[in-house]
């Protein structure tokens, strides 16, 4: 690819940027969020056009004006998020799309599909369906459906984020043997660790630029993160000795059902403390959501309770039953940052002031808002923070990831919770942003505030947190202490009730 | 190699104000345009005459002045009763039967006990009647929405043929003469229940009614807690119950303040002007309301004008019709042509279109 440059509006996604890939290698594309990683993988497989540049394969030019087209030089595209019919096969959902003259034949497709399977040594049963798969399974007929196309150069977007330890390890063992068998990989990640693990050269991208390559063998973390941001970044998080720890909140046999009477939540028991940092760990969608909400009074809770130990002693109030404005009244000062930002926590719509009356709208008798205090904790997060927008009358909406997440991060914290659940609180920021929010959080702890942290990045959870509680299927699979246990421990525990469908 | 498309549409970034004013002036500019060349290809008429004309229409008389604010306020009205509902995300596309529910309320009252009571006391309860049917009718839908979740827009346009169908027997009941399937003018003689007429025009009072409600709704929508929640909720829903607001609560009390505002308009409409019910009184601008609310964003200020544009047009249209002697079809077609420019002005505000450069092809 040379000189590719793509633009949002005023935004520059992409600016001249040349990215080489040599058969038969794995390449990692590097950036932080917002970098243009996945707009450049999205021109290289049609589904955006570049503005300017050209693209070469194998030493031609070519015009990829669409995913066909794409295809038809053998380039196949992983996406983030699976594009799966549920209630199809894993051949069906293969041969969806492709258009092959005569009648579909699905016993030779199931063939063929077994043959990839064998050579690359996948492991899916080419008649289960869909919806019987787990993440890592759903992955894998995502590769075998760009590998069947025929794909040479095979881009993967953040493959590793929905999966466990051992399932990334699998993974990259696939990796390595297409490799062998001379097919391209281009995997983004902003895991470091990975990077060095699988790729054998890394290429970097801040802000639509490309900064450069290197050979994986003469790299490390620090040296990436270093060219990721520009400057040298210190990659600890802090972690004082917690003080003072009270018991804040106790969660027993909470159960909840979904709206199809599904079983989110079955059974959990645990203890929240004051003055610590407790990470909730596991795959996604194993119930973190729920408890939270459930937590919060936003999930209808069929069995269990939820006990609050104020702080000063007084008896424990439940909470099960509650509303969120049932749980204020009731003194209760729960700050909840949740994983949907801008479909829970703020209105899109609306300017940072709008956005902290969400907290206040009520106080007062008047009939009338008050618009003065909300106003003047916009204008403080604004600054506190750094929030980056021309106003606090600026739809947040339009606001950056990052920046949306300082907004609602830093109205929680305002309203001097006793208890601030966050979940997924940096998915999306980059680098510094992150740090920010772990430092934010910590300074909560150090302040007696009961922090609970639902993550994804077992890295973090490891260094920031105190105790880590696993969730696996809606279960408590295990709470341990995070200054003893490390990856291996929370990756098992992570698929350990799970009945066998991942191999743990 | 392969075709690209010659342009390309990007999302706006923050538009300074007078770029927005520049577009929308543009697309009225060229709606004029576009209506006088068809004006011109299909009835070789002058296009400034009959652009005279609709002004005429609307306001060439003090008669026909007072007629255009008497539909603006009416048509302004009915849009701010429903305007919570919009901004709230509740598709209420049934203000035309919750103002016929307060008409016929309204009527039922005049008629029924229009020779019982005094005007002092058969006003006040007209009033109470048409404000409780009109609510009535927007109670029903949000409260199967909270509760059931049933599709509003389905629920509330429904509503409308049951209002229409009591209208209808009610007329027959009450018709007068007996045998003329229509009821005529209510209490001819004796006016009872007859609305006070403000210095001897009889618009007056309909006219300053809904200035006061414009500029209270502004308040409310704006200002109050209530309008705060209004707006969370029809922006999420889940961000407002996150927030502690009750989201059902709020919806059924929107609606039924949104049923309210219609039944008082049919007050208006039955006891203020046309002293009389029948089965069409309102005359689609229950309908007309919705477009106007939303062409005004939701702002009741801004709604003064969308609803006056629309009423000019329709008036003018009738003017055109009766001078130029054409159908008032084409009138209609006029209309057409510059509400299609308007919206679609609100495009070109939110993406930006630009021409692909020219590519060398390597």
């Amino acid at each position: 690819m040379e000189n590719i440059t793509k633009r949002f509006g005023k935004v520059t996604a992409n600016n001249a940027v040349n990215l080489e890939l040599h058969e038969g290698e794995i390449l990692s594309l590097l950036g932080e969020n917002g970098s243009g990683k996945t707009t450049l993988m999205n021109m290289l497989s049609g589904i955006y056009f570049p503005d300017e540049g050209q693209i070469y394969i194998h030493g031609q030019p070519v015009t990829i004006g669409s995913p066909k087209d794409a295809f038809a030089h053998g380039i196949g595209m992983i996406h983030q998020h699976f594009k799966l019919v549920d209630v199809f096969t894993a051949t069906e959902n293969i041969i969806l799309g492709l258009e092959e003259k005569g009648r579909m034949n699905i016993p030779e497709a199931t063939r063929k599909v077994k043959e990839i399977c064998d050579k690359y040594g996948f492991d899916i049963d080419p008649n289960q369906k869909i919806y019987d798969m787990s993440v890592s399974q759903k992955q894998t007929v995502e590769i075998v459906k760009v590998l069947y196309r025929g794909a040479d150069i095979l881009i993967l977007d953040e493959p590793t984020a929905v999966l466990t330890p051992q399932e990334t390890d699998k993974l990259f063992q696939i990796m390595r043997n297409m490799k062998a068998d001379g097919k391209s990989l281009i995997i983004i990640t902003h895991k470091l660790h990975e990077v060095l693990d699988v790729s054998d050269r890394v290429a970097v991208l801040r802000k639509g630029e490309y900064i450069g390559d290197v050979l994986t063998k003469d790299a490390d973390q620090q040296s990436l993160t270093d060219m990721m941001v520009g400057h040298a970044v210190a990659l600890n998080i802090d972690r004082p000795e917690p003080v003072n720890v009270q018991k804040r909140l106790e969660i027993t046999g909470l159960t909840a059902y979904d709206e199809l009477g599904v079983k989110r939540l079955d059974d959990v028991s645990f203890t929240i403390n004051a003055g610590e940092v407790l990470g909730i760990a596991g795959i996604a969608g194993s119930g973190q959501r729920e408890l939270l909400e459930s937590i919060a009074g936003l999930y209808p809770v069929a069995e269990g309770s939820v006990r609050y130990y104020a702080p000063d002693g007084s008896a424990p109030k439940e909470l099960v039953g509650l509303d969120p404005m049932d749980i204020r009244k009731n003194g209760i000062a729960m700050s909840f940052v949740p994983e949907d930002r801008l479909g829970m926590g703020l209105v899109g719509s609306m300017g940072m002031t709008g956005n902290m009356m969400l907290r206040s709208w009520r106080k007062g008798a008047s009939i009338f808002l008050n618009r003065k205090d909300p106003e003047a904790l916009a204008n403080r997060i604004w600054n506190e923070l750094g929030v980056v927008t021309p106003s606090t009358n600026f739809p947040v909406r339009r606001m950056s990831g990052g920046n949306v997440q300082k907004v609602l991060v830093g109205r929680e914290i305002a309203q001097s919770p006793a208890v601030l659940m966050t979940a997924y609180a940096v998915r999306g920021l980059d680098i510094n942003t992150s740090y920010t929010i772990y430092n934010l959080l910590t300074e909560q702890k150090m302040k007696g505030v009961a922090v609970v942290y639902v993550g994804e990045d077992l890295d973090v959870l490891l260094e920031l947190c105190d105790r880590i509680v696993v969730l696996c299927g809606g279960q408590v699979s295990g709470v341990v202490d995070a200054r003893t246990t490390d990856k291996r421990q929370i990756g098992s525990l992570m698929t350990l009730v799970r009945g066998g469908k991942v191999d743990a | 190699m392969h075709k690209q498309s010659l342009f390309h549409i990007s999302k706006r970034d923050a538009l300074p104000w007078y770029q927005a004013v520049l577009i929308r002036g543009g697309a009225i500019v060229l709606a004029l345009i576009v209506c006088a060349l068809v004006t011109m290809l299909l009835t070789g008429e002058n296009p400034i005459s009959i652009y005279g004309t609709i002004f005429y229409g609307a306001f060439g008389t003090a008669r026909k002045s007072w007629v255009t604010f008497q539909n603006l306020a009416v048509l302004l009205g009915i849009s701010l009763a429903v305007t919570p509902a919009f901004k709230m995300r509740f598709w209420n596309i049934g203000a035309e039967g919750q103002v016929l529910i307060g008409c016929l309320a309204t009527a039922a009252c005049m008629i029924v006990l229009g020779d019982k009571l005094p005007n002092g006391v058969l006003i006040p309860v007209m009033l109470v009647a048409a404000i409780a049917a009109g609510a009535l009718w927007g109670f029903l839908p949000s409260f199967f929405k909270a509760k059931w979740n049933t599709n509003e827009t389905l629920f509330t346009l429904m509503m409308n043929y049951i209002a229409t169908q009591l209208a209808a027997f009610f007329i027959i009941v009450w018709e007068v003469p007996k045998g003329a399937g229509k009821i005529g003018i209510i209490n001819q003689n004796s006016e009872a229940g007859w609305l006070p007429v403000i210095g001897g025009k009889q618009y007056l009072l309909t006219i300053l009614v809904v200035v006061v409600m414009t500029i209270l709704m502004y308040i409310y929508l704006n200002y109050s807690k209530h309008g705060y929640e209004i707006a969370v909720v029809g922006e999420s829903r889940r961000t407002a119950s996150y927030a502690g607001i009750k989201v059902d609560r709020v919806i059924i009390r929107t609606m039924v303040l949104s049923g309210a505002v219609c039944g008082l308009m049919g007050l208006l409409l039955t006891a203020g002007t046309d002293h009389t019910l029948t089965t069409t009184i309102v005359g689609g601008r229950g309908f007309t309301a919705v477009m106007v609310s939303w062409l005004a964003k939701f702002n009741p200020i801004v709604m003064v004008f969308t609803s006056l544009l629309l009423v000019v047009l329709s008036r003018g249209a009738s003017e055109i019709s009766s001078v130029f002697s054409l159908n008032q079809s084409f009138a209609d077609i006029l209309t057409g042509i510059i509400l299609f420019f308007i919206i679609g002005s609100e495009f070109f505000l939110t993406y930006k279109v630009s021409l692909r450069k020219s590519r060398k092809e390597a």
